[in-house]
């Protein structure tokens, strides 16, 4: 899957689509999906314009740092998962999972819970719980809505939100 | 010389190995031409569209080792499209027509399938030894092609390739006549593997002096094989998952005493930290330790291991080893040649990892080092002013601030002066990789200083066409420049067309060079290719009315003496 430059205002062109996590063959057959610079978060839409002049950060620069990719993929990277209301943290190896999914999946053997549908416009609805995550950057991003690389290489804790906080990142807010 | 037969000259020649000094004899005069091409024994090609299969034989016919390289290196972190090129499948089957006597086969960053490894295992009656290294398209069904038809092999070398693992039995495929094994590297398979098959196959192989188990090889099996096999000279413990109180440990801590002729030593995968004093008896005897893929390994086991290590000449290690274990590492290895530090931590902002201070207690402690991988989250000038004035024997320097633009951490300065103080100091240096906040200056001193730079590697650095110009400019013994995220454009580009002549290839990817300026370059030099590679538009570009302005996103050039290659992928347009 391409990407594109981060500087560059190529809004239509981008090859990067959003949709149901883990599909992303099927997913680039429906184009015409809200464009997708390689920057972009859900909660600063609104600034893309301005991002052009943003110096590109370590999150989203592809093939950087420039490491092998087999290194990349052999190398382990535990992140701390917390879920809510348990009483402790669990941990696990992102490297170990090859999509949305079999992750999802795992969280919700791990904790005992299931995860709502996940699309793109509303979140996870159904269920009460929120997988969220913690990017290279500091923020808290959904789960599900980049390119599984790019959330894999990114991601340095989870955090499966429930209840009214889990609620407030619902459609409506967003 | 000219008044000795053909023979005795060719007897001379036999001694002269490497490759560039007989293209060198090769040019003295028609009568050595001649005499030299037919006594090559191995060929190296550096890049596999620079020339085909067919004239290759018709200048060296008598070949018996082939070295192929593909893909450029940017294609090792995702910069190059799968479907790029460099199959292997053209050249083997030309071999094979030939009836090339082929005994070696190197590989580097190309697309190898079963198809050409099944062809390779059966065309070729005296080959001896395969050795793949980042290479791709291939599955275990490959290695069973090889593992049974390849009578008299033996090297299998396989390095980070990314092997399909069907879980056959490609080890069973060994026939029990098999014998000659000397080196078997399989750390990057990912599968199961039949250990009953391994264990007779080395058993069978008293050669066998290079053994690297991937990670699915269990503690019990590798005591038995290091019983099997105490002449090992290079061994690749795989996961190494063990558990310190049980028999098989005991048992591995006596097989470990009995390879006295250990030097070698990698995997590591899973490893239990404090099982590594089982290794302690036979760390004096180490001249290479790679532990670049042992997460699991830090601190103080780390650092005791180390201290055993006083002979080590080559050293992969993770920077959570911390400026405090390259500390040691500068009071223990004093016989340290070539370093690597490779970031552990791929996400995070970096909880342990190295400074310019590890770098510059390295340099000092270790003055024998002239190779240097070092990923860091930040440097100064001052620490790389220390570095080029402790070592100026440095051959590579490779440095790689993970964080691009980011300036010298104390003065906000950029690292121009550091790099530069080390192009001025290292008269030897023939690889250079820079990173952090850089402008015109680096290269300019670069372009001053490196006489013997052969590769060079920038991203995220320099302002303007001026450094570019200067490199082109000033380094004569350029053969691989590789640049992305800079802003050099057609000006740099087009002012000495006739440098990449001299040179293996030239990359730049988001960079300022518009389509425009690369067909300018196409049409003043046909005996380049220059590749435009565009995955998202599928020679969109050509279609658009402002194609000349157009900015190429990723451009590859490179000399060749057969023109446009056949098997150019669509996204892919060669001007």
């Amino acid at each position: 899957m391409a990407y594109e430059k981060v500087n560059e205002l190529n809004l239509k062109e981008t090859e990067l689509c959003l949709g149901l996590p883990g599909r992303k063959e099927e997913v680039k057959e429906e184009q015409d999906v809200s464009c997708v610079r390689s920057n972009n978060k859900r909660q600063f839409e609104e600034t893309r314009d301005e991002e052009e002049s943003k110096p590109p950060t370590k999150t989203q620069i592809v093939g950087w740092p420039p490491v092998r990719s087999y290194r990349k993929n052999n190398s382990v990277s535990y992140v701390k998962v917390s879920m809510d209301g348990a009483p402790y943290l669990r941990k696990i190896d992102l490297k170990t999972y090859k999509n949305y999914p079999e992750l999802l999946k795992a969280l919700e053997n791990m904790f005992k819970f299931t995860i709502g549908e996940y699309c793109e416009r509303e979140g996870y609805k159904g269920s009460g719980f929120v997988p969220t995550y913690e990017d290279k950057d500091g923020d808290w991003m959904l789960v599900g809505d980049v390119p599984w690389d790019m959330f894999s290489s990114s991601c340095k804790r989870l955090r499966i939100m429930k209840g009214s906080e889990a609620s407030a990142l619902d459609s409506s807010s967003l | 010389m000219n008044y000795f037969p053909d023979e005795v000259i060719e007897h001379v020649f036999d001694f002269v190995t490497s490759h560039k000094d007989r293209n060198t004899i090769s040019l003295v005069c028609k009568s050595w031409y001649k005499i030299e091409r037919f006594s090559r024994q191995q060929v190296f090609i550096g890049n596999c569209y620079a020339i085909n299969p067919e004239r290759l034989l018709r200048r060296f016919p008598c070949f018996k080792s082939l070295t192929l390289k593909g893909k450029p290196h940017f294609a090792d972190f995702n910069l190059v499209p799968h479907e790029w090129g460099g199959f292997v499948q053209p050249w083997i089957e030309a071999l094979a027509r030939g009836r090339v006597g082929l005994e070696e086969l190197r590989l580097k960053r190309m697309v190898v399938t079963d198809e050409s490894l099944e062809l390779l295992s059966r065309s070729f009656a005296s080959f001896k030894s395969l050795v793949l290294v980042s290479c791709e398209g291939f599955t275990t069904d490959g290695l069973a092609s090889i593992a049974a038809n390849c009578r008299h092999l033996q090297e299998l070398d396989l390095q980070e390739n990314e092997i399909d693992d069907h879980r056959g039995q490609w080890l069973s495929c060994f026939p029990d006549t098999c014998t000659t094994l000397v080196t078997l590297n399989f750390a990057c398979l990912e599968g199961e593997t039949n250990l009953v098959a391994l264990e007779r196959l080395v058993a069978r192989s008293p050669n066998l002096k290079s053994l690297k188990l991937n990670r699915a090889v269990p503690l019990d099996a590798l005591a038995r094989l290091m019983l099997c096999a105490p002449q090992i000279v290079d061994l690749g413990v795989g996961s190494y998952e063990n558990d310190p109180d049980s028999e098989s440990y005991l048992k591995l801590k006596a097989a470990i005493k009995k390879c006295t002729s250990l030097r070698s030593l990698s995997g590591f995968l899973e490893a239990a930290p404090h099982c590594l004093s089982a290794f302690h008896p036979i760390c004096h005897n180490l001249t290479s330790l790679n532990l670049s893929y042992a997460a699991e390994i830090h601190g103080s086991h780390l650092i005791k291991l180390i201290q055993h290590c006083k002979n080590l000449q080559r050293l992969w290690i993770l920077d959570s080893i911390g400026d405090n274990g390259l500390e040691v590492v500068a009071s223990t290895c004093k016989e340290l040649q070539e370093l690597r530090v490779f970031p552990c931590d791929l996400v995070g902002v970096g909880d342990t990892t190295v400074t310019e201070e590890g770098l510059v207690a390295i340099s000092a402690g270790c003055p024998k080092l002239h190779s240097i991988l070092y990923f860091c989250n930040q440097m100064t000038n001052a620490a790389l002013i220390i570095v080029a004035k402790n070592c100026p024997n440095f051959i590579r320097f490779r440095l790689c601030i993970l964080e691009p633009n980011k300036p010298d951490h104390e003065t906000s300065q950029p690292l121009d002066e550091g790099f530069g103080a080390i192009v001025k100091a290292c008269k030897s240096l023939r690889r250079l990789s820079v990173s952090g906040l850089l402008t015109d200056q680096v290269f300019y001193y670069i372009g001053m200083y490196a006489n013997q730079l052969e590769m060079l590697s920038i991203a995220f650095a320099g302002d303007t066409d001026k450094g570019m110009l200067s490199v082109l400019n000033g380094c004569k013994k350029m053969r691989k420049l590789e640049i992305r995220d800079s802003p050099f454009g057609d000006k740099a580009l087009l002012a000495d067309v006739n440098k990449y002549e001299t040179m293996r290839s030239l990359w730049m990817s988001s960079c300022e060079v518009t389509l425009s300026g690369c067909k300018r370059l196409a049409q003043k030099a046909p005996w380049l290719n220059v590749e435009i590679i565009n995955e998202n538009d599928n020679n969109r570009m050509e279609q658009n009315g402002h194609e000349g302005r157009q900015k190429v996103d990723k451009m590859y050039l490179y000399r060749t003496v057969v023109g446009t290659r056949m098997d150019v992928p669509p996204f892919v347009w060669i001007l």
